[in-house]
């Protein structure tokens, strides 16, 4: 067995401006510069500190694994857990302050699909110059043309600029570039997250197919269901640090451990969350059909959700929802408000929405669940608070006696009428 | 560390192979060196990048490649009105409309590369902070894509030459020698402006400026013979003097170059170019966090 990437003590620190700027102005350090002749002359009056005392902040600490040849490895985390600067450390993007890695064999890092495609270039244009980009050879996007073009589907626009195609044909083509790189490591960052369903599991299949031939891939996921099915082992980071190294199941377990349980849990300050500031979803409300707050509900009685928001600026006839994920993070049932035709209108400020899910026939056992927020059509989140909060879901008894209802067999149990002929 | 219940067992091919790439990443240590291998390796990325420009740019103006003889074309108009016309500034015994474009031509070469180059990190900021490649290939390839236009605008100038009737002698062969040092001040200029345009933002409106104090420190409207001695030669320690009056004196034959006045330039140029590109390399590391 042998390790293709070993990290040792891997840190890095990033320094955060004073007065919350991320740059400089060259104007600023002319004007500072009497104020620092000032210091330097007069060394002994105690205020040794420069005028713009930075923060810094460890976005790594620490972290020490290894990989083996030919494993594919999951990154978990929530926001802000440090997975994606590690994948930056490890695809040399950005240099860590401390410690040390080794990586054995030809090496490529697909942080975005599409990184480099030029609205103003034709479809045959971007394949070229996304692969130099993404390092490969010309001879190689010669041979692998044809085939990247059938993968993406879009051979009749070819000779098209890009910024004429729909934003699924311009995923396709970007996916289909970076799925034909060849190296010997792959480091991937979520980017199975987009375009359609037909199309995500085409991508899924050809990152198992990329596994399978002995290719190693880390992986860097927020859909535990694609890091359950996909990877050998995963690690959970949480701060900057590892916590659990460890099987899949398992370190997805640890993960979503976290998620706040009660009748009334307040999300106001949860982390892990993609928002883009018109709302927030303060508080989510757990209640049993006849609005009695509870965390424990029968299989198959009706549940009521509140979810308690505040918006920053009005939004037109905004969407609301609620996933219900297995214990694994696998989505299992998605009500959202346009389901019931809800119009809600044009929302500013504090608001409440109340939803009741009709006979949750969903297996005994623990859930977890996201509320969110998104635009009209439900196309663009607005506040997607993930995997936050916990439900159980306690054995019911059918008509004829115990259901004996075992989660290894199924996840949801529908009514059914059985009958010798 | 366990992985006997992740359901992985390890592949046939698990001996190190002896030739196989090792990688190493670590925090850089103070010394800064040039990538002059990585860049090679990157060599097609660099081509790519000048083909992408040059692609994005002929398709999206509508005057194309016209525009690169419009320029100079007009600043030359501009210039024999007020300063040849009007204010009759001597210009060395040629008619002013070639002495100026002579020079607006290695001008516009070097003020375009070296503005567009100080803008090439921040405007492909996706790139920096998407994909690992030798950053220097972006402020680079920018300056060479400027030779392009500087072929077409050149052309220019033998009509302009076969008008006035001047017959090129065996000095223009050294012309190329003097657009070698245009290059190496342009590339020196530009790591210098493209590393610091990523740190302080203000660099953005400076470099607009600079350039337009440097036309006029310039001898592109007036000639260095204007200046008495020993000054002329100090004037090369701006290297635009020596590549100006190289390119008259290779063209035209006329200027007043001389090989003080050169050595001086190509001091100057060198010296920018070595310290602007191991700067680049010292903070090159830090780009992908603070653009």
């Amino acid at each position: 067995m042998s390790a293709v990437i070993t990290t040792t003590g891997i840190s890095k620190r990033y320094a955060i401006g004073s007065a919350g700027r991320m740059h400089d102005t060259f104007r600023d350090v002319l004007t500072d510069l009497p104020q620092k002749f000032l210091r330097a002359v007069q060394p002994a009056n105690g205020h040794g500190q420069p005028s713009h005392s930075r923060r810094t902040i460890w976005a790594l600490k620490d972290i020490s694994f290894d990989v083996q040849r030919g494993q594919v490895v999951g990154i978990v985390g929530r926001n802000g857990a440090g997975k994606s600067t590690l994948l930056k450390v490890l695809s040399r993007i950005t240099e860590p302050t401390e410690g040390h890695i080794e990586i054995r064999g030809r090496v490529n890092s697909l942080l975005e699909v599409g990184t480099g495609f030029h609205m103003e270039l034709t479809g045959r244009e971007n394949i070229y110059l996304n692969g130099a980009i993404l390092g490969m050879p010309k001879r190689k996007i010669d041979s692998a043309f044809d085939e990247i073009v059938a993968f993406a589907e879009t051979d009749k626009f070819l000779d098209t600029p890009v910024k004429h195609y729909s934003s699924g044909m311009y995923m396709r083509l970007a996916f289909a570039v970076a799925a034909h790189l060849d190296a010997d490591i792959l480091l991937v960052d979520e980017v199975l997250s987009v375009g359609d369903t037909a199309f995500q599991e085409k991508c899924l299949g050809k990152i198992r197919m990329t596994a399978r031939s002995g290719k190693t891939v880390v992986f860097v996921s927020h859909n535990m269901a694609s890091v359950q099915a996909l990877c050998h082992r995963a690690i959970l980071l949480d701060r900057g640090r590892v916590v659990v190294d460890s099987s899949p199941s398992e370190v997805i377990r640890t993960y979503l451990s976290d998620a706040k349980s009660g009748t009334c849990v307040s999300l106001g300050d949860w982390p892990d969350r993609k928002t883009n500031g018109e709302a927030r979803i303060q508080e989510l409300h757990i209640a049993d059909g006849q609005g009695q707050p509870a965390t424990v509900i029968t299989a198959g009685s009706d549940l009521q959700f509140t979810i308690v928001a505040n918006f920053n600026r009005p939004v037109v006839d905004p969407c609301f929802g609620i996933i219900v994920h297995s214990a694994t993070g696998e989505p299992l049932v998605d009500i959202r408000s346009i389901h019931s035709g809800l119009r809600s209108g044009r929302v500013s400020g504090p608001v409440k929405i109340v939803a009741v899910a009709r006979n949750l026939w969903l297996y005994p056992g623990h859930y977890v669940l996201s509320p969110w927020i998104a635009d009209s059509n439900c196309s663009h989140d607005i506040d997607y608070v993930r995997l936050c909060a916990t439900l159980t879901l306690a054995p019911a008894s059918g008509d004829h006696g115990d259901l004996k209802l075992d989660p290894l067999w199924g996840k949801y149990w529908v009514p059914s009428i059985w009958s010798v002929q | 560390m366990s992985t006997t219940d992740t359901g992985w067992t390890p592949s046939r091919r698990s001996d190190p192979d002896p030739l196989e790439p090792v990688l190493h990443i670590r925090p850089s240590s103070g010394r800064a060196r040039f990538p002059f291998r990585e860049l090679w390796e990157y060599r097609q990325l660099f081509y790519f990048l000048i083909w992408r420009d040059l692609k994005v740019r002929y398709r999206q103006t509508y005057l194309g490649a016209a525009w690169a003889v419009l320029q100079p074309l007009l600043a030359m108009v501009i210039f024999s009105l007020f300063f040849g016309h009007l204010a009759k500034i001597p210009s060395d015994g040629v008619p002013y409309p070639i002495f100026s474009y002579v020079a607006l031509l290695p001008w516009m070469f070097v003020a375009n590369g070296v503005s567009s180059a100080a803008n090439s990190l921040v405007n492909n900021t996706n790139l920096v902070t998407k994909v690992y490649f030798p950053r220097v290939v972006i402020p680079m390839s920018s300056v060479i894509v400027g030779l392009v236009d500087f072929g077409i605008a050149f052309c220019l100038l033998f009509v302009m030459m076969f008008y006035y009737h001047i017959v090129p002698s065996a000095r223009s062969l050294g012309a190329p020698a003097f657009l070698l040092l245009a290059i190496i001040l342009s590339l020196g200029l530009g790591f210098w402006f493209a590393a610091l345009n990523v740190k302080y933002r203000d660099i953005r409106h400076i470099v607009p400026f600079f350039t337009q104090l440097w036309l006029f420190a310039t001898p592109i409207v007036y000639p260095s013979s204007l200046l008495p001695e020993p000054w002329r030669t100090v004037f090369g320690l701006n290297p635009m003097t020596s590549v100006v009056e190289g390119f008259r004196w290779c063209l035209l034959g006329t200027g007043s170059l001389s090989l003080a006045m050169l050595a001086i330039s190509i001091a100057v140029a060198v010296a920018l170019l070595v310290s602007g590109a191991l700067y680049f390399r010292r903070v090159e590391k830090t780009f992908a966090d603070v653009i």
